[in-house]
Order: structure tokens, then sequence, then C-alpha cells
């Protein structure tokens, strides 16, 4: 504000005498309130998480509520072990990025390389559609397209297994790895591509010795969203990964990964209660796991930006 | 290496010795006419360069300089919609022709570009890439092109101590000469260079200048520049460039610098070198 007070000396003066601009003061408030209320947000729900779970964590310890296999929630006394839980999530996840990467980073590369404007321009909006599909309808073609064809594939009683869902999800983190590695790809300067034809590279060399290299941040981030929007994802998984308590061995049996224990749990617990309680202390392992993996994808593309800024 | 003809599949090589010594010319153009869809960007060019000499391409903005300069080894591919007409020659051999490679022909023309682009790697990689993408692989004889490419862009002495520093860690000039060094790895015959110094500081640039003297020796050199002090300073050979009514880039004047500079033909070129215009 300094700068309308102080007259500079070919100034007659009154003309920059400082004026209160009314508008410009609330909106920049309005603003800043929208803010907070983001952050106020995200700290309600953490609060509420920990409100809320941290006692079934100091009833169970946690290494047992890790570790355990036993989820008895009813019994007397309860006993709640999430591991089979936790290595289903881990089966589900992991299928659909094994799945999910391979094809979504070889579109993505398609599509920012090699496919012509107009093609792209389809192909790309084709693939965000995708990603607006809901997740029960996901789980609904998961049920009656693909789980017998799982079932008969494998010589199985259930077509509902982790494998299942694991594709399922694969489908629903496409959209988010295609569209942010593409991005990271169309960010690679044109110089650098320029500077690689000239020394007289091929165009797959280009892009596999340049362009690729240089995105690679932008492109593990999206790998990283692609995995927690797997962690995350439960009604889909809810309706196809089969809902089997014990331990899972094998991809194709039936298992219920995190979010479905807690959905399918919720309706049931006694509110307070330390089913209850053990619940959201699943949900804030949730929480913490899909947090960890947002934050290495939001450093790895602050990283990718700064690779790019030059000085 | 670069021994190897420019045609996809002969064997038959135009090797640099044999031109090397006398002033035979190196690239040639003849009635080259450049389009970008409809639009005629460059107008009938006839042209030769002479092997290791510097030819300065200089006119005002957008009458095609860069266009042109793109011509020679067909970068303008890369553009949809460029196609270019009329006889481009490098060592005799017509480099539009059906069955040349392009690969090929753009490791024996190599490119500086206006930015420095080095790639985001370490600078040893940005030099070592070239060799790599041809298939040297032995690390012994990746670093003795390394250290020799660097030496003879000049930038040898100032980050020999910090090759595995990013290559865009230095300055703006060393990043320009790094981008020589990389070209220098690949043992081109002919360097084009694409307003090479227009975002460098004055230091920078006479740097470069001298650079370009030393490397004339050996290598055939096309520069186009905004600056045509430079032109004079570094330049044997000036093509000067205008847009024509049709928005169309025509050669006004070719021939010696010494005389183009103070003796021009064309009044127009003399407009432009004295500064009543561009």
């Amino acid at each position: 504000m300094a700068f309308f007070n102080s007259s500079p000396a070919t100034g007659a003066g009154s003309s920059l005498k400082g004026r209160p601009r009314w508008g410009e003061r609330i909106i920049e408030k309005v603003i800043f309130l929208n803010g907070v209320l983001a952050i106020i947000v995200l700290l309600g729900v953490l609060f509420i998480l920990l409100r809320q779970g941290l006692p079934a964590l100091v009833e169970t310890p946690i290494h047992e509520f890790l570790f355990g296999t036993r989820w008895y929630p009813v019994s007397e006394p309860p006993t709640f072990g999430i591991s089979s839980f936790f290595v289903a999530t881990l089966w589900v996840a992991g299928i659909s990025t094994l799945l999910a990467v391979p094809v979504g980073v070889g579109a993505a590369i398609y599509l920012a390389e090699v496919a012509p404007k107009k093609v792209a321009d389809v192909v790309k909006s084709l693939v965000e559609l995708l990603s607006g599909f809901p997740s029960v309808v996901m789980g609904f073609i998961g049920l009656v397209l693909l789980s017998p064809w799982v079932r008969e594939l494998f010589n199985l009683n259930t077509g509902l297994t982790g494998l299942t869902a694991g594709i399922m999800l694969s489908m629903m983190s496409l959209p988010i790895i295609v569209s942010v590695s593409e991005d990271a790809l169309r960010a690679v300067p044109d110089e650098f591509k320029q500077a690689a034809y000239g020394l007289g590279s091929t165009r797959w060399e280009v892009i596999w010795h340049v362009s690729v290299p240089s995105a690679l941040s932008g492109i593990s981030a999206a790998v990283m969203l692609g995995v927690s929007r797997a962690i995350g994802e439960t009604m889909t998984v809810l309706m196809v990964a089969g809902g089997a308590l014990a331990m899972p061995v094998s991809p194709v049996d039936p298992m219920t990964p995190m979010t479905a224990a807690i959905a399918s749990g919720i309706g049931n617990a006694v509110q307070g209660g330390p089913q209850y309680q053990a619940l959201f202390a699943i949900g804030l392992i949730l929480f913490v796991m899909t947090l960890f993996v947002n934050l290495i994808a939001a450093r790895v593309l602050e990283v990718q930006k700064r690779k790019f800024a030059r000085e | 290496m670069n021994m190897n003809s420019i045609f996809k599949s002969s064997t038959d090589d135009n090797s640099r010795q044999a031109d090397s010594g006398n002033a035979s010319s190196k690239l040639r153009m003849q009635h080259m006419n450049l389009y970008y869809g409809s639009f005629h960007a460059v107008k009938d060019i006839t042209l030769q360069v002479n092997t290791s000499s510097i030819t300065a391409i200089i006119g005002p903005s957008g009458c095609g300089k860069s266009s042109m300069l793109r011509v020679f080894n067909r970068m303008n591919d890369l553009i949809p919609g460029a196609s270019v007409d009329g006889l481009v020659e490098f060592d005799g051999i017509n480099i539009y022709e059906p069955g040349v490679d392009v690969v090929e022909l753009r490791k024996r023309i190599g490119m500086v570009f206006q930015k420095p682009n080095p790639f985001p790697m370490s600078i040893y990689d940005n030099v070592a890439f070239g060799p790599r993408r041809h298939g040297i692989r032995n690390r012994r004889a990746l670093d003795e092109i390394v250290e020799k490419s660097l030496m003879q862009a000049a930038l040898w002495d100032e980050v020999k101590d910090k090759l595995g520093q990013s290559g865009l860690s230095i300055s703006g000039g060393q990043q320009q000469r790094l981008c020589i060094a990389r070209v220098l790895a690949v043992e081109p015959e002919v360097i084009l260079m694409d307003e090479p110094c227009s975002a460098l500081d004055p230091i920078a640039t006479l740097k470069i200048e001298d650079l370009m003297r030393t490397l004339s020796e050996t290598y055939t050199i096309v520069i186009v520049t905004h600056n045509m002090q430079q032109a004079a300073r570094v330049s044997d050979m000036t093509a000067f460039l205008m847009v024509d009514d049709g928005h169309s880039g025509v050669l006004v004047e070719y021939g010696p610098t010494s005389e183009v500079f103070t003796n021009p033909r064309d009044k127009r070129t003399e407009d432009y070198i004295t500064g009543r215009f561009g």
C-alpha cells in the first residue's frame, strides 16, 4: 500500500491518494475463508477418524490389530485382526496397478507422441468418460460380465475374486494414469525432442530416451494416484471381490479388502461399540496409506516441475 | 561412424576425406521452394555452401531464414504440412530423394538451436546422448568422446569437475556450448546453427563466435543470425533473405561476406545492412 501513499516527485498528489477498495477486500477475505474451510474439513475428518478409531488401537495393540488374522467382531471378547483385509487390499491394488500401469502409460505415450491430434482428442475424452462411470456400475459389469469368465477360466466355484476386483479397478484407475501421464509427456519441452531429432534419433529413440525419462516423475505420480484410487475404491470391490474373511493366499480367492470390510461391517456395528471403533481404525489406516501415497505423488510432481525450471 | 551413406541400404560412402581440402560445395540448393500447407514460405532459392566455411543467413524477422536452414537437415519433416521441391544436395546427393535415411542425414548434419536446450540429464549424458543412440556402449570410448567433444566446444575446463551435474545447472552460454559439444560428439560434417547466440549475453556470444571460427577449420557451418555484426565478424559467405510481396522469403543477395557488407550489389541489401529497415 506504500505505493499509493508515497507521492512521486512529478505527481500532483491528490489523484494517487489511497482509496479503500471494498469489493477487492471482500473477495480476498472470501477466498481466504474458502482455503481455510478446506483445511478445516480435512482436519475434521482426521479428528473424527482419530477419535473413533484410536480407542480400538488401544484396546487391541496395534501390532495385533495389523498382523492378527482373526476378525471376530461379535465374539465375547471380540478379536480384531485385519491382516487378511490388508493382504486383500494389497492383492487387489497390486493386480490393478500391474494391469493399469503398462496399458495406461502406453496409452499416454500413444496419445501424447504418436496419435494425430484429432484421434488423440477423441480417445482422451473417451478415456476420461471411463472415469465418470459410477463405481456401482463398474461393480455391476464385473458381476455380470467378468466374474463368469473368471470362474470358467480358472475353474473356480465363484468368479467373485480378488482378480476380478483387480481387473475392474484397473479400468477405474486407468483414466487418471492416462491423463496425468499424458500431461507429463506433453509438458516435455519440444526443444528436447527437436534436439534429439537433430542428433539423428529415430522417433522411438526420442520417445524412449527423451520424452519418457523427462516425464518420468510425472508418470510415477500418475501411477501413484492410480494406486491410491485402487486402494480407496469401495463399491466395486464390495460387489466383486467375494467377501471372504479368510486370509487370501491366491489372487483368485474370494477376499475382503479393507474398504469392503468397513462398508460391509458398518451397518451391523453398534455405534460407539468396539466393532464400530475397529472399523474406524481400519479407516484411519486407509487414510494414512492413501495420504502417504498421495504425498509421495505430490512430492514427485514437484520434482518434475523443478526439473524443467531453468536456473 | 559417419562414413555410412545417408541412403538406407547402399554401401558406397561419400567420405569427408574426399571432399576436404578443396573448396568444393558441401551443400547446394537449386530452385528450392518450401511450403507450409498452401503458404509458400521460401521461394526459389539457389545457392551453394562450401566445405569448411561459415555461411551466414541474414534478413529481417519472418523472412524464412530458420525455415530455410531446416531444409538442410530435413527438420521441417517434423512439421505437418511442410513440403519442399527443387534440388537440395548434400555431398552431391539429393536429400529429398526417396530412400534417403533422415536419421543418418541428421547425424551428418548436426543442429544447434536458438535457445540452449540441453536435456534434463547430466552434462556427461548430454554429450554421450548421440553416440549412445548410434550404438556406442563402451564406457571408455564414451569417456573419450565426451572429453574430446567438450574440449572442442571449449567447455572442458569449466565442467570437467562436474560432469555428473545437470546440464541445466550451468550458465546459458555454457549450456549453448554444451549443445555444440553434444552435436560434435556425433561427428557431423555440417553444423547448422539457428541464431545460436540470440539468448546469450555479449561475452558468451563472443565465446561462441570464437568457437565457430575454430570449428570452421574442420566443419562446414551454416548460421542463421539476426545480428548483422555477427555475420560480418564470423562468416565467409553471407546470404541475405527478404520477404517479397506474397510474404515468401526470397534470396536477395549471396556472396562473400566482405563484398556483401562493403559493396552490396542490391539496393535492398544496402538498406538493410545500413539499418534503414529491419
